[in-house]
């Protein structure tokens, strides 16, 4: 079945070529290197790079599949470049968006003052599965609950920058940020003298500032930070154990913790440790049975006692779900307001909540030229792409909307920027998104760069690894 | 460091001792196959103490009843459902190093991911049986390489001396066991001594750990039976030799407890055992009995493994 091309409704603006008055400042070097270059030698050093990613094991596994189908997600070697001033731009409306955030969650979880004001409905928050109630009255340091924050924006025009979703549980996907730009240094170090590309690899030290500003209060020694991971057979596993690493710091999983005597510890070689501040990579079900899931033998039981004791840090905190819920998403620009007091500097994307009758009217009557969205889908599961959708398959998710309105959300689709992308017809346009990763806790902290991924089917627009996407070394320019 | 990070640790170093072992035994084992012999029976016997070595003869005629050649290589080499395989042994190397990756240098990773990956794409049904010399040079390459990244860039702190420990524990009982199966073959006999199908098979025990030009500079003479024991318990300056395996034992444990601060009761285990090796003199051995002095090491080596195992929280 062929696909329809989304992005031939309009014509996408090529953040190297602009919609076709020639190569835009940022990438005139760039521009000239490839067209130094022949395909078939970009080609070699395509492989290159692929091979350097399967050495060194930068490789994710699909779920439900066993260690034999460790995967790579494909690298682009044609990089994505944003200029100084656009940088500059993204970063204040960065930091408006996630001290907002952060804002919001303290208040739901203490006085509700948005919820009373009547900015946004109580059920929405109360009744939704992401909201955790027993973090209610939880002091957590510094008044954080999401320190690590991935926001996922999208480019349209030269000026347009909107933001697709925020991620403020366990955002993935920094490691091939650091790694991408590792390749890419290797691979051609004269690009990076000719270009002054702001560094990124600062990251791992600033996590490890972050998480250790937001230890408990009046530890007598250095604080100890522990990475949780579920295991070898998580999709992410490579990332939990590169950010240990990178940090100096244990990696560990469930069966490795115990609570003893009001503390987390972790069982070592010299018996057992404090631990101070978890930067925990499982989801919120997975971290304490007796208080979350007591079907379950996962996680540490005891845990959440500790950390509403004030004894252990958890990062991000449970219940931090709640800020990227797609539901909540709509509010945001509200919550921007009614937190900052200014209107927020990056765009959210119109969107029509279907729990809404006449939202709901209109997603049913223009599904076809609209981007659908389970509330609580990811990963580009569970979404459809009205215009590069088959009428059945249009007809189906019709169907499946109309059955629980209020799991469903609705975009317009967007004209999603591109970038030079080296495909199987040569150099091409892909569109693209990018997720800078920030960092909140005694200050906020964003490296200049991000996660690029790009959707390598022609006219797609889902750029999730899981559906095809690969990535781009990502380049913020500087003065 | 975890308690989960040091069984990892320590483990990842025996498999991969383990795979090159099995490498020189596989080696071994062919080329004594290969020698023309009274009887004819192809090898068979010799595959027999082979797999005796290996410490996979019973599953081995589980499996397959009948000793042959082909068999035999590829339930050693290949075969995933055999735990000691060369397949199985790298297989559960990396595993254990995905789940330390934080514990393994980027080189030390990297060439045993390599490694694996190479060995995967290896086609056991398409191999022609010249090609199977090639695979075991390849395997003690890979396995070299990994030790060589392992000492030129892990911290010495106690990554460090699990990694060692786990290695010299797996060599010791390497080298205890290839002895202890073809130990007759080293007792006096009343045939003539040095006649071909001892040489050939003193030759074997040598060969299968390395040793059979080494042997000559160290001794300059023909092999005997009782110099080549020597050579694999008591010379220190033989890097196989249970008494050098125990140099590093001790010197791993030393370095663990002035490291922690604290002596455990594995430290006196090794302490004991590798005075027991200094002192020993190859004559009294073969008195009291090759075979039993043999037998007490194997088993002294498995206590100190667990002793360590218990003092350090391997699996708490």
């Amino acid at each position: 079945m062929e696909q329809i091309r989304a992005a031939d409704l309009k014509p996408a603006f090529d953040e190297m070529n602009g919609l076709g008055e020639g190569v835009r400042e940022p990438y005139a070097a760039v521009s000239e290197w490839l067209k130094s270059l022949r395909v078939e030698d970009l080609r070699k050093k395509s492989a290159e790079a692929e091979l350097l990613f399967r050495r060194t094991g930068i490789t994710f596994n699909v779920y439900g599949d066993a260690e034999a189908s460790e995967r790579l997600i494909p690298f682009d070697i044609i990089p994505r470049i944003i200029a100084a001033s656009e940088w500059r731009r993204l970063t204040s409306g960065i930091e408006q968006r996630v001290k907002a955030l952060n804002a919001f969650m303290y208040d739901i979880y203490h006085r509700q003052e948005i919820i009373k004001a009547g900015r946004i409905p109580a059920e929405l928050v109360i009744q939704n599965s992401a909201f955790v109630p027993e973090m209610i009255g939880v002091e957590p340091a510094l008044g954080i609950y999401s320190h690590i924050i991935g926001i996922d924006l999208v480019r349209t025009s030269e000026n347009e920058f909107y933001v697709l979703e925020d991620n403020t549980r366990t955002p993935s996907g920094v490691s091939y940020m650091l790694e991408n730009r590792e390749t890419m240094m290797h691979m051609f170090p004269n690009l990076f003298a000719e270009n002054r590309v702001a560094p990124v690899e600062t990251y791992a030290d600033n996590l490890r500032k972050t998480l250790e500003s937001v230890a408990p209060e009046n530890l007598d020694t250095d604080p100890v930070i522990a990475v949780l991971t579920p295991g070898i057979y998580n999709s992410a596993y490579f990332e939990h154990a590169f950010l240990a690493d990178q940090m100096g710091v244990e990696l560990v999983e469930a069966p490795d913790l115990v609570v003893m005597d009001g503390f987390l510890n972790m069982k070592t070689t010299q018996g057992l440790t404090r631990v101070d501040v978890l930067y925990r990579r499982v989801d919120d079900t997975f971290l304490d049975p007796l208080t979350f899931n007591p079907d379950s033998v996962l996680g540490v039981p005891g845990l959440f006692d500790v950390y509403r004791a004030g004894n252990v840090t958890i990062v991000n905190a449970p219940g931090a779900g709640i800020a990227d819920d797609k539901a909540i998403y709509s509010y945001i620009p509200e919550i921007i307001e009614f937190y900052m007091g200014r209107p927020p500097i990056l765009k959210n994307v119109p969107t029509y909540n279907c729990r809404k009758p006449d939202a709901l009217k209109y997603v049913l009557d223009n599904m076809e030229e609209l981007v659908v969205k389970e509330v609580h889908g990811s990963g580009g599961y569970g979404m459809l792409v009205g215009p590069a959708s088959t009428k059945e398959e249009v007809d189906a998710f019709r169907l499946r909307v109309k059955a629980k309105p209020e799991n469903y959300i609705a975009q317009p689709t967007l004209a999603l920027s591109t970038c030079p992308t080296l495909t199987e017809d040569g150099i091409a346009p892909r569109h693209l998104d990018l997720r800078p990763f920030v960092l909140i806790g005694d200050e906020v902290r964003l490296v200049p760069g991000g996660l690029t991924r790009v959707a390598l089917r022609k006219g797609s627009l889902v750029v999730n690894s899981s559906q095809g996407g690969g990535t781009k070394d990502t380049w913020v320019l500087q003065d | 460091m975890l308690g989960r990070t040091a069984n990892d640790l320590f483990w990842l170093s025996r498999y991969i001792e383990r795979a090159e072992n099995m490498a020189r035994l596989i080696e071994a084992g062919y080329r004594i196959a290969l020698l023309p012999r009274v009887g004819g029976d192809d090898g068979k016997q010799e595959w027999a103490s082979t797999l005796e070595s290996a410490g996979c003869a019973a599953q081995y005629n589980a499996k397959y009843g009948e000793i042959d050649t082909r068999n035999v290589v590829d339930f050693l080499l290949f075969d995933i459902s055999n735990p000691s395989s060369i397949h199985a042994c790298l297989a559960t190397a990396r595993r254990n190093a995905r789940a330390q990756r934080t514990g393994l240098t980027r080189e030390m990773w990297e060439s045993l991911n390599g490694s694996w990956l190479e060995f995967q794409s290896i086609r056991p049904d398409t191999l022609r049986p010249d090609a199977l010399p090639r695979i075991l040079d390849w395997i003690k390459e890979r396995s070299a390489a990994y030790r060589g990244a392992l000492l030129n860039t892990i911290l010495r702190n106690d990554t460090y001396y699990f990694s060692q420990l786990g290695t010299f524990l797996e060599r010791a009982d390497n080298t205890a066991r290839i002895l202890d199966v073809k130990y007759y073959v080293l007792l006096p006999s009343t045939n003539m001594i040095g006649s071909g199908v001892d040489n050939a098979q003193w030759e074997s025990i040598l060969r299968s750990v390395s040793a059979h030009r080494s042997y000559r500079w160290v001794y300059k003479d023909s092999y005997r039976s009782w110099r080549i024991a020597d050579y694999l318990i008591l010379n220190r300056a033989m890097p196989r030799s249970l008494s050098a395996c125990y140099g590093e034992i001790d010197a791993a444990l030393d370095g663990l407890s002035a490291l922690y601060g604290e002596q455990k009761p594995c430290l006196d285990t090794a302490k004991s055992t590798l005075s027991l090796l200094k002192k020993g003199d190859i004559d009294t051995i073969f008195q009291s009995g090759l075979h039993e002095f043999l037998l007490e090491f194997i088993a002294r080596n498995n206590r100190v493994g667990q002793e360590i195992s218990e003092a350090y929280h391997f699996n708490s």
